[in-house]
């Protein structure tokens, strides 16, 4: 499964835990119209880190968290495995 | 020179009292002319009135050392096996021993201490019957993880106030056993049942595989046998308790949640399953045996047996003749407030007509700004059937600074079931607690380490 599809998984598997309903999910949808939380996405980054091996936000302090879906993946993808 | 009311160990065990012993597992001593034997080459007049550091590498030798020394010397300080050797010269100058007794004289050589005594096994016949000469203060060390331990001085009648209450154990005398050290406060109160009670006692032995150890209660014929829940839990998964059948199950030292109770319930059908609260410092409080766990809120206040208890700032205080009467030392701080309570630090909250112990006040886990205690995580976990032990803890998270993640033991019987399990313990999770408090993330691991105090590890949480 490419990161991209695990990333969706592990967001649709959260949403379900948290009866949150997720809209259809677009790299240009705001991860604020996700309807997901603070807990939900640090379950979410946890959970990715676990299944990725990586953190991207923990990693680079610097890096600004990502405001749309879009950008929220290619964080995982853009980092070196 | 013994005056009636000061009483030492050795004026229970009386001749007359036949076929009991004291065993580990290559030893077995009788207690009945225990007193007419010596560990300690017989030097009782030079251990006569001084600060004993007692530092043996087996319980067995212990246990006989202190039925030797109580009564003899002035005070007598039980090192446990695990203590850090990084920490005896402190607690050396703090308690102001001027004599080891030991099995291993050679460590000792460079301590400081000109009288080291050397004691050993098998004991030999002593030239004189010993008499009670005063009553030794008893000194035990608290067990916490980091740092120098504490210093906690007992007399043995405290030590001993809630196996008078108790009065002794009808019909057959008891066998005793526990799975803690009988330097530790829990191990300790079950090596006093049984040489006050009139019982026999069997030994655990550091690094003895748990089969091992239980076949040895078995054969035994162990009746009566405490242990923390970890302690139980991982006698529960082992599948070595078939065939054991104790009718006496205790359980102290940790909260006992109503899985643990309910899982020694199922596998000791003829036993009395209860728990008990106690603590180093604050002696032995009360004794819970309707097999649910938390307890009734009954039990706050004036209470019985000279046990008085409050709750202070969600903390429970208990004042009490069974209490420690000091933390010995120089800088040591005071055990007690202006009013004579000690604070527990162990945290209960009021749900219904009970109080549930909910964890400790130094454990408490911050997540996202809301305190957290992995107890109340643990408990809710373990309530679901297929799981044996847990441990909550808190992981740091870029999003909320920190979430809470598990990590899981399953009972054997769910093997292969993982998926549906991680399932069905988040659904538990969030249908009892509040959402900050649900595991972000749960693991299933293999084992969970536990201390030597027998307590679930948790300082690499």
């Amino acid at each position: 499964m490419s990161v991209r599809l695990r990333i969706i998984a592990a967001m649709k598997q959260i949403a379900e835990e948290q009866q949150v309903k997720l809209p259809p999910l677009n790299d240009e949808l705001s991860l604020h119209e996700t309807g997901f939380d603070s807990l939900a996405f640090a379950i979410l980054v946890a959970r990715l880190e676990d299944d990725l091996g990586i953190d991207p936000f923990t990693i680079s302090e610097d890096a600004a968290f990502p405001l749309t879906v879009g950008d929220f993946v290619r964080a995982y993808e853009n980092v070196p495995a | 020179m013994s005056p009636r009311e000061v009483f030492a160990l050795r004026d229970y065990l009386s001749p007359e009292l036949r076929g009991r012993t004291l065993s580990d597992a290559r030893h077995q001593v009788s207690l009945t002319d225990v007193l007419s034997h010596t560990c300690v080459g017989g030097r009782l007049r030079e251990l006569s009135g001084r600060s004993v550091l007692l530092s043996v590498s087996g319980q067995l030798i212990a246990g006989l050392a202190m039925i030797e020394l109580d009564g003899i010397a002035r005070r007598m300080l039980l090192c446990p096996p695990d203590l850090n050797p990084d920490h005896v010269q402190a607690l050396i100058e703090d308690a102001d021993i001027d004599v080891i007794v030991t099995d291993e004289p050679r460590r000792w050589t460079d301590s400081g201490i000109y009288l080291i005594i050397g004691a050993h096994l098998p004991e030999e016949p002593a030239k004189v019957v010993a008499r009670t000469e005063r009553a030794t203060e008893w000194l035990m060390l608290t067990s916490g993880t980091s740092g120098v331990p504490k210093i906690v001085g007992h007399t043995l009648e405290g030590l001993c106030g809630a196996i008078v209450a108790e009065g002794p154990a009808r019909g057959t005398p008891p066998v005793w056993a526990t799975f803690y050290d009988i330097r530790r406060y829990g191990g300790l109160q079950i090596f006093l049942r049984a040489v006050v009670g009139g019982g026999s006692m069997v030994l655990s032995e550091y690094g003895e595989p748990l089969a091992d150890h239980v076949a040895r209660l078995s054969a035994r014929g162990v009746t009566h046998i405490s242990g923390t829940p970890s302690h139980w839990r991982k006698l529960l998964m082992s599948g070595a308790a078939a065939g054991f059948a104790p009718r006496y199950v205790r359980l102290s030292g940790e909260i006992a949640d109503q899985a643990v109770l309910d899982g020694l319930a199922q596998a000791f059908p003829n036993a009395s399953v209860g728990h008990a609260y106690a603590s180093t410092e604050a002696g032995v409080g009360f004794a819970v045996n309707d097999g649910r766990e938390g307890f009734p809120a009954s039990l706050i206040g004036e209470g019985r047996d000279g046990v008085e208890m409050k709750i202070v700032d969600g903390s429970l205080r208990v004042r009490s003749k069974r209490a420690a009467h000091a933390y010995v030392g120089k800088r040591a701080s005071a055990l007690t407030d202006s009013d004579g309570f000690v604070d527990t630090g162990d945290m209960v909250e009021l749900r219904g007509d009970r109080y549930h112990f909910v964890g400790r006040r130094g454990g408490i886990i911050n997540i996202g700004g809301l305190k957290v205690h992995p107890e109340e995580i643990e408990a809710a976990i373990n309530s679901h059937a297929g799981v044996r032990m847990s441990r909550a803890k808190s992981r740091r998270s870029p999003i909320t600074g920190s979430i809470v993640v598990a990590d899981v033991v399953l009972a054997p019987e769910s093997a292969g079931r993982d998926k549906e399990i991680r399932e069905e313990i988040f659904a538990q999770c969030r249908a009892s607690l509040a959402s900050h408090k649900v595991p972000a993330v749960i693991r299933f691991v293999e084992a969970l380490n536990v201390t030597p105090a027998g307590k679930l590890a948790r300082s690499d949480a």
